[in-house]
């Protein structure tokens, strides 16, 4: 039985030639970018929990303000916009670097950066207007959660943008090396699950919140 | 700019400044032996910035026990105050040091006894029993050890400044809340368990990848050895719940910190939310701490019945239903919230549900041993200890699903005898069968069998002692974590529990001996072969300790029991031919700057110092960005290094081969 496939060494992965290095280089991107895939998911649940927490103490406001009346939406709706385009444009940049074309590449990613930074901008002004009218999270358990929640994603994003930045002197020292296009796959998943994230934040916090 | 922290700080209860005398002596000989003899270098270069699952494994390990020790001291002092309490003598702790100690001992056994033994386990067994080199990601990994130390060093940090958590392992709301736990305590807990936690993940996330993405050539999932399967569903619970145990604490941060309304008492705040939330993650926890057990057991059994492991579809099968199950039971922990009879239902209808894998499980081990040829030594005896301990902890868990039964035994001490019975019979036990199995293989020579078995009798004996009593006295409505003026009824009970930690502790110092006689005798006791045990899976199939490439060539496998048909087939070890260069990562002492990083901001978040924890958090991130930038990261080793390795560990494969007095084959 099994005689040919038992011996250590007859049956070994050899990494004799050029194309089984590189082969090994690909299994190494391949396997960090599921790594990072399974941290997103991750970062799913940790979301769950926020949503979660965000629903049972929607009716809580301890005589503080209800969701209704409370949120702009014309003014959220163009947050949102800012992001989704965001999103379109990290697609521009990978696109861009599957053809190589390094200035492009980083043409986009700034592009990216200024919609992130404009949409991270209209939440902390949201914030801000909510903490003067009095309605911080120290009112009520509903606005602890909804500063909680929406926070959270807003930190995300911040981080995003820190990472943005980080790739842009990451390509310029080194050009889109393996490395540098792992990454930037890495940094496409967070991003456009940060824009998945939020579309459920939009739905549940903001539209929702404008009827109950 | 020294935020709450002042001389105050430092407590003067008398029991606490000796402690902190001996723990400062025992501190201050270990740093001087260390820098006379010049070890420090040594630790850093080979130790402390390794990227070696192996290494890593063993200094996990090495903390745990470390814990243990302060872990199991709580519990002698626990015993001791409530044998003199209920006897109406003067009491030898105050209720407040006594909350720190029943908070203290919870947290450092699941956290940082449990825990660590756990992952060091993953860390050393995993990668060579799927025929791997290192981890998906050994920087990571090294990362997610110095996260744990920075833990441990908070929680030990609790005793000499300021004060520890007083609202037991869980801290529930509202008491963990400001206005209830206004000290530093809480925030001791919050802070060793958020950042060893996120040292768990990373873990989790590596680990994962690791079995998904690395196993040899011809494992197909259901060919991994059993204890990989344990280990993959482990970590798949530790993906799913960890992030859980990090909203939860981060949640109650708002609170605490910047005034939040989460699970306040007031202002819409929901306290029983965090109950939900933390076991919510809490009990599918326990399930991450047995289940690797689980895995140790299953190869013991099968090891030393010389048998495969009976019914190994089955048992695999049985590992993922109770991953799934874990999450569905988490109520059951507190059916008295009054979420009604049909909620309850549920829960307690799951309950009992998940008891029925267990049993398989059970069925599984002792259908391996029947009709097997079984060795009797010291971790067959863990192993059929775990067995026996292990049925009595799950029936009285079975029992408490009942809700109605629950009600009147809830906050009693039969629950504290139920935990304990399922927790020391089978994690505790299995964590020693497995240290016991696994050590010749991570330092070249077994353990003294004498001290081993000395050891299992104690902690047996004194484990059946200490605990059958309180279930006993949680029938007779004994509350837990009663500290004063306890009722005389109850002394009799407590006086047999005090009795059973003096035997528990005669063990743990059987474990010493056993530890110091079998390094003194190691010479004599060494493992030349790399297959002590004849064991069945791909870790004994190199050296041990095995080369930091772990395999010369990648192995193959044809099944669950790899090793086991390649030694019936006929393979005889030799010198490998046609080697090749092996790509392997470099050390890298960025884990240790980030760990140090990350515990000033622990301390500095933990007594409000502000500025101070501004700069450690982003120096923690510049840290690890700055890493990003760190292009020598691996090196191929050359085939004339391997070749002396390898050579050295053929010869001596002849030598031991050759003591043994036996024929390589052990094929019949």
């Amino acid at each position: 039985m099994h005689t040919d496939t038992h011996a250590l060494d007859s049956q070994a992965l050899d990494h004799e030639t050029l194309e089984d290095v590189e082969h090994e280089h690909h299994h190494l991107t391949e396997m960090k970018v599921f790594g990072f895939w399974i941290y997103l998911m991750t970062d799913c649940v940790l979301f769950a929990c926020l949503f979660a927490t965000f629903a049972v103490l929607v009716p809580n406001t301890a005589g503080g303000p209800a969701g209704k009346g409370l949120f702009a939406l014309d003014f959220v709706l163009t947050e949102t916009f800012l992001l989704l385009f965001s999103s379109i444009t990290y697609g521009f940049v990978i696109l861009a670097m599957h053809k190589l074309k390094i200035k492009q590449v980083a043409f986009w990613l700034i592009v990216t950066a200024l919609f992130g930074i404009g949409f991270v901008a209209m939440e902390l002004w949201e914030f801000n207007h909510l903490i003067h009218q009095g309605y911080g999270p120290e009112r009520s358990g509903f606005l602890s959660a909804f500063f909680g929640l929406v926070g959270t994603h807003g930190l995300h994003v911040s981080f995003g943008l820190v990472w943005i930045f980080v790739m842009l002197i990451h390509i310029a020292k080194t050009g889109l090396t393996e490395t540098n296009q792992m990454r930037l796959m890495c940094l496409s998943l967070f991003w456009h699950f940060l824009d998945v994230v939020w579309i459920c934040v939009f739905s549940v916090v903001y539209l929702f919140g404008a009827v109950i | 700019m020294l935020g709450k922290l002042s001389l105050e700080a430092i407590p003067h209860d008398p029991i606490v400044v000796v402690t902190l005398c001996v723990v400062g002596l025992v501190g201050f000989a270990l740093v001087a032996w260390l820098t006379l003899t010049k070890k420090w270098g040594y630790l850093f270069t080979e130790w402390f910035t390794t990227v070696d699952h192996k290494k890593i494994g063993i200094m996990y390990i090495i903390m745990a026990f470390v814990m243990l020790f302060r872990g199991f001291s709580d519990a002698v002092l626990m015993r001791t105050q409530q044998f003199i309490s209920s006897a109406g003598g003067e009491s030898i702790l105050n209720p407040h040091h006594y909350d720190q100690i029943f908070t203290a001992h919870g947290v450092i056994m699941i956290f940082f006894v449990a825990m660590p033994l756990i992952v060091g386990f993953m860390n050393i067994v995993t990668p060579l029993q799927i025929g791997a080199r290192d981890v998906a990601f050994p920087f990571l990994n090294n990362l997610s050890f110095w996260l744990f130390i920075s833990g441990v060093v908070l929680i030990n940090l609790s005793l000499g400044l300021g004060e520890f958590a007083q609202c037991g392992w869980l801290c529930y709301t509202p008491l963990s809340e400001l206005e209830y736990s206004p000290g530093v305590g809480v925030d001791y807990w919050i802070w060793s368990l958020q950042i060893s936690g996120l040292g768990t993940l990373l873990s989790g996330v590596n680990f994962f990848t690791t079995i998904i993405k690395m196993r040899a050539p011809g494992m197909t999932l259901m060919k991994m050895p059993v204890f990989v399967w344990t280990v993959l569903c482990s970590n798949i619970l530790i993906l799913a719940a960890f992030p859980i145990l990090t909203v939860s604490i981060a949640l109650l941060t708002l609170d605490r910190y910047f005034g939040f309304h989460f699970f306040t008492n007031d202002m819409g705040g929901n306290m029983m939310m965090y109950v939900n939330l933390i076991w919510a993650w809490g009990h599918p926890e326990v399930y991450i701490l047995v289940l690797p057990v689980f895995g140790i057991f299953s190869e013991v059994f099968a090891t030393f019945s010389r048998k495969p492991i009976f019914g190994y579809t089955a048992l695999v099968w049985a590992t993922a239903v109770i991953t799934f199950l874990s999450f569905v039971v988490w109520l059951h922990h507190f059916f008295t919230m009054g979420a009604g009879a049909n909620v309850n239902a549920f829960f307690g209808i799951t309950t009992m549900i998940i008891s029925i894998p267990t049993g398989v499980k059970i069925f599984n081990w002792l259908f391996t041993m029947y009709k097997g040829k079984i060795v009797v030594n010291s971790m067959m005896l863990w192993s059929i200890g775990f067995i026996l301990t292990f049925a009595i902890g799950g029936l009285t868990g079975v029992l408490m699903s009942v809700p109605a039964a629950d009600f009147v035994i809830h906050g009693s001490v039969f629950l504290v005898a139920h935990f304990h019975n399922v927790i020391i019979g089978g994690v505790v036990f299995g964590c020693f069968a497995g240290i016991t199995y696994w050590f010749p293989k991570s330092f070249g020579f077994t353990l003294n069998e004498k001290w081993g078995i000395r050891a299992f009798w104690c902690w047996l004996i004194g484990f059946i002692v200490a605990f059958a009593p309180l279930y006993v006295l949680g029938l007779m409505g004994m509350p837990r974590r009663i500290s004063q003026n306890i009722d005389p009824e109850f002394h009799a009970g407590l006086s047999w529990a005090a009795l059973g930690a003096a035997i528990i502790a005669v063990g743990v110092i059987c474990q010493v001996i056993q530890f110091i006689v079998s390094i003194k005798e190691r010479e004599q006791n060494r493992d030349l072969t790399g297959d002590p045990w004849h064991g069945r899976t791909l870790e004994w199939a190199t050296s041990s300790p095995p080369p930091f490439y772990n395999f010369a060539k990648t192995p193959h496998a044809t099944s669950h029991d790899a090793w086991w048909d390649m030694k019936m087939d006929g393979y005889q070890k030799k010198m490998p031919e046609n080697l090749q260069p092996i790509h392997m990562p470099k050390n890298t002492y960025a884990g240790v700057i980030i760990g140090i990083l990350a515990t000033i901001f622990g301390f500095a978040a933990i007594w409000h110092i502000t500025w101070l924890a501004i700069i450690s958090l982003g120096g923690c991130f510049l840290a690890w960005i700055l890493k990003s930038f760190d292009e020598d990261i691996d090196f191929y080793v050359q085939v004339d290094e391997i070749e002396a390795i390898e050579r050295k560990h053929f010869e001596e494969v002849q030598e031991g081969l050759k003591a043994e007095g036996e024929e390589a084959n052990y094929a019949h």
